[in-house]
């Protein structure tokens, strides 16, 4: 052979051997299709620890889709690279997942591939699903057959070019889909270790309280740092929490039950909806998630136990406010706040002493400005905190005055930068005001109107 | 001293800058329709209309008032000429109490005002901020229907523009 027939045959192998990893990589089989009627039924038992992991897991909070039905996708989701569609996880034969066997249900789960072989967008959390282990993934399988098929055909996602390509969703799991973020350690009660398994893995907390690089995954190395959600901040929920008063488990474990707590205020936006689910589950499931979430905070340092403990004392003393400089904002204040939020009446009865406002301590004033425009919804049959939204009274200009008021006055942080913009922002991607839990099939808007997080 | 619009007349008023709205309303201007049920912008009874939009008079200031419209429920009818919001309530019996009606009705004439063909959905997520503690809810929401028929029929004899 001449040299350049070995240069050559020595390429031809290389480019071979390479296409052999490529599709190794990116090729998945389909797994065969099943026949819904040939199903065998499930034990009730099952479904119903089924719909509770569901629940635990938020899952119709995505897959709802604008009519209200639940569990058939169809919600538009933004995304930095485009709009992801929610697909029907119904057992509709056509539309949904009703051919899908419960092997197909746990490889999507476990590895973001669909019955038929297609990788699948992160948008669906499976770098947490992939800890969910099998008898959970088939309690989960059972309770999704079980529910009504609903017949609707997920749209086509949004995605600019290359992002539409499937074939990149194996690269990315290649560098970002880590199988190591749940260890059970036998040094920690079985509590706690219920509640990693659940928060590192169903539960999927890290989806939006994890900041994301460029690429979309969850920083490795910044885990529970506060993220983005839907126009919201999602808190840091490690050491680096903007809440005035530290979290413990058992404040935890109050809030992520009933939606509120007296000294850290209401679940709003997408974590209203989150409380609302683990309200339905059993408490020792949402202690468990509490009691490891507290450890995820980690214990407070010194010097912030004791600021708390200021803040604290003198909600309860109740002083006189002084006005500051800015007058506009303390007007409204006065007239449009005060009547609730100093009026010493407990939350849910009153609204909370903003000096223990999370929102007033964010580091952005997206959640104030959610709030202040769009107000707190109730929630159906029970006794919850409620705030009439402002967008109808105040222009821009009159919320950004309050903003800025709330942040010198119940704060102790520097003031923001941007608040404008902010609520400029947030008027125009404004969710409908004052919607129940009834009505909540339109409470996502036209993705047209939605800001990329 | 301000200057407040109210159905369509200037006031000078002295009061401070944070002062509910629904005061003056009630105490310097004597305009009695809106109420004050909670005080607390959760019942609904004081709303009025601001520049075309449903606000909460109880938690809003004076002061977020400069240069804007206020329409309370005396602004528009009267006993002798009610609007067809007002002709659709007294039809429909929809007032039991009548403490959350004038509230009501102007949340409803807000709806009306841009959607003048609404959907019971429409109507019910809408009234949404209101308590009525007698129960005529399907009262009111008939009499809703019932002024979006009216206002619709007057839509087509009246000139363009006019308020009602």
């Amino acid at each position: 052979m001449t040299r350049s027939a070995v240069i050559g045959s020595v390429l031809a192998a290389l480019v071979l051997g390479g296409a052999v990893a490529a599709v190794a990589a990116v090729w998945r089989p389909a797994i065969g299709a099943i026949d819904p009627s040939a199903r065998q039924p499930f034990e009730p038992d099952l479904v119903k620890r089924g719909r509770a992991l569901a629940a635990i897991g938020n899952c119709s909070n995505c897959h709802m889709a604008g009519a209200g039905k639940d569990l058939a996708g169809g919600v538009a989701v933004p995304t930095p690279f485009g709009t992801v569609f929610s697909s029907n996880i119904t057992p509709d034969a056509d539309t949904g997942i009703g051919r899908w066997s419960e092997a197909a249900f746990r490889r999507a789960m476990r590895n973001g591939v669909d019955r038929e072989g297609r990788h699948l967008y992160p948008t669906f959390p499976y770098d947490h699903f992939t800890n969910v282990n099998d008898e959970d993934d088939r309690a989960l399988y059972a309770y999704l057959m079980t529910r009504e098929p609903v017949r609707s055909a997920t749209p086509e996602n949004r995605l600019s070019f290359p992002f539409d390509q499937r074939v990149l969703i194996a690269g990315w799991k290649l560098l970002f889909l880590r199988r190591d973020t749940y260890h059970p350690d036998s040094s920690k009660s079985a509590e706690w270790n219920r509640g990693a398994y659940l928060v590192e893995g169903l539960a999927h907390c890290g989806a939006c309280h994890t900041p994301r690089n460029a690429l979309g995954a969850e920083r490795a190395g910044a885990p529970f740092a506060g993220g983005d959600v839907e126009n919201w901040r999602a808190y840091a929920i490690n050491a680096d929490s903007p809440s005035p008063v530290p979290w413990d488990a058992d404040a935890l474990f109050a809030y992520l039950r009933n939606g509120w707590h007296p000294d850290h205020g209401t679940a709003r936006g997408p974590m209203a909806q989150v409380a609302a689910n683990l309200s339905s589950v059993s408490s020792d499931e949402v202690r468990a998630i509490a009691t490891y979430t507290a450890s995820v905070f980690g214990p407070s340092a010194p010097d912030r136990r004791r600021q708390a403990e200021m803040v604290l004392a003198e909600v309860k003393s109740m002083p006189d406010r002084a006005l500051g400089t800015n007058a506009a904002g303390a007007s409204i204040y006065a007239a449009a706040c005060a009547s609730c939020h100093d009026s010493g009446r407990p939350v849910p009865y009153g609204g909370i002493n903003l000096a223990l406002s999370t929102a007033i301590s964010s580091p952005d004033p997206r959640n104030l400005a959610n709030i202040v425009l769009s107000g707190v919804t109730p929630r159906e049959g029970e006794r919850s905190p409620i705030m009439p939204g402002f967008a109808s009274s105040m222009n821009d200009g009159q919320i950004v005055a309050l903003l800025n008021y709330l942040r010198s006055r119940f704060s102790n942080r520097p003031a923001w930068t941007g608040v404008d913009q902010v609520v400029a922002n947030t008027r125009r991607t404004q969710m409908p005001p004052l919607r129940t839990a009834a009505g909540q099939g339109q409470s996502h808007v036209e993705p047209a109107q939605r800001d990329k997080p | 001293m301000m200057t407040l619009k109210v159905n369509g007349r200037d006031h000078q008023i002295d009061a401070e800058a944070d002062t509910p709205l629904l005061y003056v309303l009630r105490d310097d201007l004597a305009l009695n329709a809106a109420k004050f049920g909670c005080g607390l912008g959760q019942c609904g009874a004081c709303t009025v209309i601001v520049d075309g939009k449903a606000v909460l008079s109880c938690v809003t200031p004076l002061m977020l008032l400069e240069g804007k419209q206020v329409t309370t429920l005396e602004g528009l009818g009267t006993i002798a000429d009610p609007a067809p919001i007002q002709r659709a309530f007294m039809d429909e019996q929809a007032a039991q109490c009548g403490y959350c009606i004038a509230g009501m009705m102007m949340r409803a004439q807000a709806l009306l005002m841009r959607n003048a063909s609404p959907s019971d959905e429409d109507i019910r997520n809408e009234l949404e901020p209101h308590l009525c503690r007698c129960g005529t809810h399907m009262r009111i929401l008939r009499a809703i229907r019932r002024a979006a028929g009216l206002m619709n029929r007057a839509d087509l004899s009246s000139e363009p523009g006019a308020v009602r």
